[in-house]
């Protein structure tokens, strides 16, 4: 099928994926964007947030840690810090963190705003993804 | 000469030894492997990144504070060692190359100021006297991005904020199982990115947010690689290290039963024909 587009999620501790699919929505630094076969050459910083990849009927979510996309005709390369599937998701963890993090958000002393703030961030963005998947 | 009592002693004293560097070997070993295959998951991302900074390089060029030359009065020098010894001379090798380094840049009328990542470099510097600037320790076998990226952020913030104008980084280098070559590396000021060159068909990239806002992102993003990929391959070589060193050890532990065997052997051997030769004794001097 000439309409597929290469999809391939790096990160530091390996590769995530690796597949063929139909079309990728991921949330960019300026917004969401979708990709299909044929995107125009593209480089993008992304946010933390979602991604979905739609292959045939199947759509898959994937959890993303801030990173960059390239995106050419054929190919998506994503590298991010971290990124995993919803399915691997620790969602207890996930929990925990979020906790830590308002935590440390309310004690509004001696914290790494950005830090705290960044971690909250990707908490809730796990726990939506998964109930949004359940 | 020792009795029987004492090198059957001595013999399972050694024996219980082997055991123990028998086993930390297979554990080194299992922790090596895994070492390993971390350093080949990083491959894909640290050269996709490659890529995509040279491609930008090209169009953008320099400015980053992080690649600021300045003149350099100030030099840091970071080591990586691991937490624990029982490694041959892997942390003694990177101390001798740091302190020897310290000494040519302080008669060079450099102000040289340190830090360390690893309990040991701690531990060995504070016997020779020499404040840390810094020093993380506790990372054996927990090393990840976040703390590659933790440990980035404080060492390129210190350079932006002028604490020092150079930052060279002392660890060994994951050769092989066997091989660790003690690696100095200058990792701040970021050193220049060749620029690709278009030679294939020129790609015309359009670049969100702009290209100077993700090249700024990126230059930090690179060091956090650059500590990340030495994090790792400081641990690889220290679970080689270890496993040479205890099958060393677990050799010499051979050689040294072999011996005492020997010994025992020889002893038991005598206190037989000394018994023999009393009774023979008795015997003649019952006959007459």
């Amino acid at each position: 099928m000439e309409n597929k587009i290469r999809l391939e999620v790096v990160t530091p501790h390996g590769v995530v994926l690796s597949e063929d699919v139909d079309e990728i929505t991921a949330t960019g630094s300026e917004g969401e964007f979708g990709v299909l076969a044929g995107h125009a050459n593209l480089i993008t910083t992304l946010k933390i947030g979602s991604m979905q990849v739609r292959s045939g009927s199947k759509t898959d979510y994937l959890f993303v840690n801030t990173g960059y996309a390239e995106v050419s005709p054929d190919k998506v390369i994503v590298l991010a810090d971290s990124a995993e599937k919803v399915e691997d998701i620790d969602i207890e963890r996930a929990m925990e963190a979020k906790k830590r993090a308002e935590e440390r958000l309310r004690q509004q002393e001696n914290i790494d705003f950005a830090r705290a703030n960044a971690a909250l961030q990707r908490a809730t963005t796990r726990i939506s993804l998964v109930s949004k998947k359940v | 000469m020792p009795g029987l009592k004492e090198i059957r002693k001595r013999i399972n004293s050694v024996k219980s030894t082997k055991q123990i560097t028998k086993a930390m070997k297979m554990v080194a070993a299992a922790k090596f492997r895994k070492a390993q295959a971390r350093i080949t998951e990083l491959k894909p991302y640290a050269e996709k990144m490659e890529m995509v900074l040279a491609s930008l390089a090209g169009a953008v060029g320099s400015g980053h504070p992080l690649m600021e030359a300045r003149p350099v009065k100030k030099v840091e020098i970071v080591t990586i060692t691991g937490d624990r010894g029982l490694c041959g001379a892997f942390n003694t090798n990177v101390m001798k190359a740091a302190t020897k380094l310290m000494k040519d840049l302080e008669s060079q009328g450099y102000q040289v100021s340190v830090s360390s990542i690893g309990k040991k470099g701690f531990d060995l510097f504070k016997r020779r006297g020499i404040a840390l600037r810094k020093h993380w320790s506790g990372l054996s076998g927990k090393i990840n991005y976040a703390i590659a990226q933790e440990i980035a952020k404080n060492l390129s913030e210190n350079f932006i904020n002028g604490t020092y104008d150079e930052l060279i980084l002392v660890y060994n280098e994951f050769k092989s199982a066997v091989v660790q070559r003690v690696r100095t590396f200058q990792l701040l000021p970021m050193a220049p990115i060749k620029g690709e060159e278009k030679s294939q068909e020129t790609v015309d990239f359009i670049y969100e947010p702009n290209q100077q806002a993700i090249f700024d992102t990126l230059v930090p993003k690179n060091i956090e690689i650059q500590v990340f990929r030495a994090l790792l391959d400081s641990q690889a070589a220290e679970e080689g290290a270890r496993m040479t060193a205890m099958e060393n050890a677990t050799k010499a532990a051979n050689d040294m039963i072999a011996r005492l065997t020997l010994k025992f052997n020889k002893a038991r051997q005598e206190s037989i024909t000394k018994e023999l030769m009393d009774i023979v004794g008795g015997v003649e001097a019952l006959k007459h």
